[in-house]
């Protein structure tokens, strides 16, 4: 019964991917399944079409800049939080998990406005920036979360050995908090890649995207391609995620207590 | 001889007070147990010693030299908390290597020191390995070493056993006392549980609402408490009302005790449960019924009504006692009980 | 004094530089939204400062009324079935052990990451006529021929289901997660049945999470700005959809700005509404 329940629901969630992983074999230039003849041809093109691997190479490097520009904005909140709880860094938490929680539309309109007045409409920074700002709550959640595990007396015990502020945050702050760091990275890097609707509002016109060159392509021809890489995108995921579970504990990271 | 001074030691939280005016002086070389409920100041003060809370008024010394302006990071103590505070990422060898790399210190005199320290806390050989492969009880010597590690001046502990069960924790009192007597170094231990102050202190300090209430000798402090409260958090004790008559003292219960002479109109006595006398009926000044009895191989322990109070009386083990519900007469020790005036109640 | 833990500024000037960057690129653009939304449209531009109510004032049509009521009934829906099949699986899920919850939630997260354009693609691609489950019903005589299940309201729920659950199973995870397990084997020595267990103890204990869970998925679901466009008909458009579709292809900035102030105000009254139910999730809303 148990078993039957969660084989459904993991049927019901390996579906559209299993659907779309056979469509991308096809050996000719049409999206059938079940598959017209098995090739890899798709996949191959992702790298050899150059406006796929344009597109692949632009949403990698946004990811990389905005996921690490997040990491900035929320590590310092994270550590003045954990420091001292005040009520200017209670404002600027909530601040930093706003974007987050309301639905993209918001963070994408506001994006537009603010950069077309602001003059710099379609420049590939602005995309950087607003998901900076969009996927801050990511890594400020697993900050946060990698704070609270630094017990006050292990800072403490530091002290009494002759750390000074400067080698407390270089011998026990850096080195405890570094998994949640990546993993916060991670989170928003995959998100950020992911993207379309604040990537559209922001570069939409000058810049194709991964997810901007899949919708292009569904509303003005389809092909292939958009399997292949819909399917990589999916490994990626899989791929970050499952890192970040064999390096760290994935369930304390999503809430549960810790392992005893 | 450098011993560790405070003078009017204050620290204040807004309007509370949790460590108010202590002095106290804890001569070179000697192991003190701050003693004490919890929210008694304890904590705070032994804070306030290492450097980690800054006093509101007042001054440490050490010796001559004034330490309360030194930060926390240059006093050179050794600390262990309640908490172990072991380092999670760092391997037991790093661990207790750590404040000897913030010194500077040389590759192959790292490895020695720590080699020797980990022998000396009967732990050879596991300096390779994660904090979270040890036992509790492993743990807490790795703890005790890394706190050792640069022969600190003066060493503290804050509840240092209070994570072990209380077997392993009786054993680590007498390794710990032995350890520092064999070091000679002056260490400062708070704790909430008499017995590890009653094994471990030279000097016992007893602590209640940010005063301390007495320091002495343990054994001295079990005898001659200064206050009801200590006579009552040192050991178990009958604490029993008491009114002046002529020629001795007439108990809450009804009975007469003579010979007992009171400071003042009335008293609180202070009766330990192996000064109480077990007589047959009639035989004795206290009349009394045996509710309960405990018989722990090593002793027995008898719970007993006298009127309104209730005593408790320790027998040696094997001693014959009355059933319960039988009657019974009590006596006291001659000299035995604390008296204690009215006010101090 | 010196010796002091931490001074009392600790820490506090860190907040300078994520306080200025969330202030200009987050702040500001936002209150020029709500500034745009009483604007006037600039043809073939994005605006003009030109106070006026009339953004407002055709939002407040019989037509946007209806898309307003459909978008909200369509995230409930959403949500509510979210709920149905979350509640019993995260329960589920919460009981393996950690080693095998773990590919589970590396799948969930997976998902919950994938971009809407990915989402809406393939399932319009499984409820197709060429390369969906049809054929796969069709080969094994099920059907006569195969036919196309979108455009339809049913394409468009089960998208948003689809794209909702991992993320309606991750917020409530922590709280199954963190149940007392004995909760549940209670019951079952007092002679409940497994199900009846879930059903009677384990769903009452933790109504809480539940609620606030509703609601938080019910303002993700109404986030959602691509799915009711590739899966359902025009009919099926919800708020953020018409918001993407007036700022980019209208280019009419002042009124997508104010069903945005709109849709801000009921996520907002909703996100309170979550917050009466006091319900703790910490962490987990990655």
């Amino acid at each position: 019964m148990t078993r039957l329940f969660l084989a459904l629901i993991g049927l019901f969630l390996a579906a559209p991917v299993a659907i779309i992983a056979g469509v991308s074999l096809n050996a000719q230039q049409s999206l059938v399944f079940p598959p017209n003849g098995v090739s890899l041809r798709w996949y191959a093109a992702i790298a050899t079409q150059a406006d796929w691997r344009n597109a692949l190479l632009t949403s990698v490097s946004i990811a990389a800049f905005a996921a690490a520009l997040a990491v900035a904005i929320a590590l310092p909140i994270a550590y003045a939080l954990w420091r001292r709880t005040t009520v200017v860094g209670r404002v600027v938490q909530l601040l930093g998990v706003s974007p987050f929680v309301l639905p993209p539309v918001i963070t994408a309109l506001g994006a537009l406005a603010f950069w077309s007045t602001a003059g710099f409409y379609g420049s590939s920074f602005t995309v950087v920036v607003s998901h900076a700002i969009f996927f801050t709550s990511l890594p400020l959640v697993t900050l946060t979360l990698g704070f609270s595990s630094i017990d006050r007396e292990i800072v403490e015990a530091a002290r009494t050995m002759g750390a000074d502020e400067r080698a407390v945050r270089r011998t026990i702050l850096a080195p405890m908090i570094r998994p949640y760091l990546v993993s916060g990275f991670a989170f928003a890097f995959v998100l950020s890649l992911n993207e379309y609707i604040i990537a559209y509002m922001t570069v939409g016109f000058t810049m194709e995207t991964v997810p901007i060159k899949i919708f292009n392509a569904l509303r003005y021809g389809y092909t292939p391609v958009m399997a292949s890489i819909s399917v990589l995108f999916v490994a990626l995921a899989a791929l970050v995620f499952g890192l970040v579970a064999r390096f760290g504990d994935l369930p304390k990271l999503l809430g549960a207590w810790e392992r005893r | 001889m450098t011993a560790l001074v405070l003078d009017g030691v204050t620290k204040r939280y807004g309007a509370t007070t949790a460590v108010d005016a202590v002095d106290l002086t804890i001569p070179d070389g000697t192991l003190v147990c701050l003693l004490g409920p919890s929210g008694c100041g304890k904590t705070t003060l032994m804070r306030m010693i290492a450097g980690l809370e800054a006093p509101s008024a007042g001054e440490v010394r050490m010796g001559s030299e004034t330490i309360t302006g030194i930060p926390v990071h240059k006093r050179g103590f050794g600390m262990v908390f309640q908490s172990l505070a072991l380092f999670p990422h760092l391997s037991v060898g790093d661990n207790i290597a750590y404040p000897l790399r913030l010194r500077g210190e040389s590759r192959g005199t790292i490895e020695a020191r720590v080699r020797e320290l980990l022998d000396l806390v009967q732990l050879p050989g596991v300096e390779g390995r994660a904090i979270t492969q040890l036992s509790g009880g492993q743990r807490q010597r790795v703890a005790i070493a890394r706190a050792l590690a640069v022969a600190p001046r003066l060493f503290l502990l804050d509840e240092p056993l209070s994570a072990l069960d209380a077997k392993l924790r009786e054993a680590m009192q007498v390794e710990l006392r032995l350890l520092q007597e064999r070091l000679g170094i002056t260490t400062i231990v708070v704790t909430h549980d008499q017995r590890e102050a009653m094994t471990m202190a030279d000097q016992v300090v007893v602590m209640r609402g940010g005063r301390v209430l007495q320091m002495d000798r343990p054994i001295e402090v079990y005898r001659r408490p200064a206050t009801p409260f200590v006579a009552d958090f040192l050991g178990q004790t009958n604490l029993i009302q008491a009114r002046r008559e002529d020629g001795g003292a007439r108990l809450a219960s009804g009975a007469f005790l003579p010979d007992l002479a009171l400071p003042s109109e009335t008293a609180l006595l202070s009766i330990r449960p192996e000064d109480v006398i077990l007589l047959p009926e009639g035989e004795g000044p206290i009349a009394a019924e045996v509710e309960f009895v405990r018989d722990m191989g090593s002793a027995v322990e008898i719970y007993l009504r006298a009127g309104e109070a209730r005593i408790v009386a320790h027998r040696e083990a094997g001693a014959a006692v009355a059933p319960t519900g039988g009657r019974v007469s009590l006596g006291i020790r001659p000299g035995a009980p604390s008296v204690f005036p009215a006010e101090a109640a | 004094m010196s010796a002091a833990p931490s001074r009392p500024s600790g820490g506090q000037a860190a907040l300078v530089f994520p306080g200025l960057m969330l202030g200009a690129f987050f702040v500001v653009p936002f209150g020029l939204m709500i500034a745009v939304s009483f604007f006037q449209r600039v043809q073939g531009g994005f605006y003009e400062p030109v106070l006026t109510g009339a953004n407002y004032a055709r939002f407040l049509s019989l037509f946007f009324g209806e898309i307003l009521l459909f978008s909200l009934g369509l995230s409930a829906l959403v949500a509510l079935v979210c709920l149905l099949v979350g509640a019993p699986f995260t329960y589920l899920l919460t009981r393996l052990s950690r080693r095998a919850q773990v590919p589970w939630l590396v799948a969930l997260l997976a998902i919950l990451s994938l971009s809407e354009v990915i989402i809406g693609f393939s399932w319009s691609t499984l409820l197709s006529r060429t390369a969906g489950v049809s054929n796969l019903l069709v080969a094994l005589g099920l059907m006569a021929s195969p036919a196309a299940f979108t455009p339809s309201f049913a394409a468009v729920l089960l998208g948003m289901t689809y794209q909702a659950l991992p993320y309606c199973v991750l917020v409530l995870y922590p709280s199954f997660s963190r149940l007392d397990p004995s909760l549940g084997e209670a019951a079952q020595t007092l002679g409940a049945s497994p199900a009846r267990a879930f059903l009677t103890v384990i769903l009452p204990a933790l109504r809480g999470a539940l609620a606030a869970t509703f609601v938080v998925v019910f303002v993700f679901a109404l986030g959602s700005y691509l799915l009711p466009q590739l899966l359902g008909r025009p009919q099926h458009w919800t708020l953020s959809v018409l918001i993407t579709d007036q700022a980019i292809y209208q280019s009419n900035m002042p009124f997508a700005a104010a069903m945005a102030v709109f849709l801000v105000l009921a996520s907002l009254l909703l996100v309170s509404l979550a917050a009466l139910f006091g319900a703790k999730r910490a962490g987990g809303a990655a």
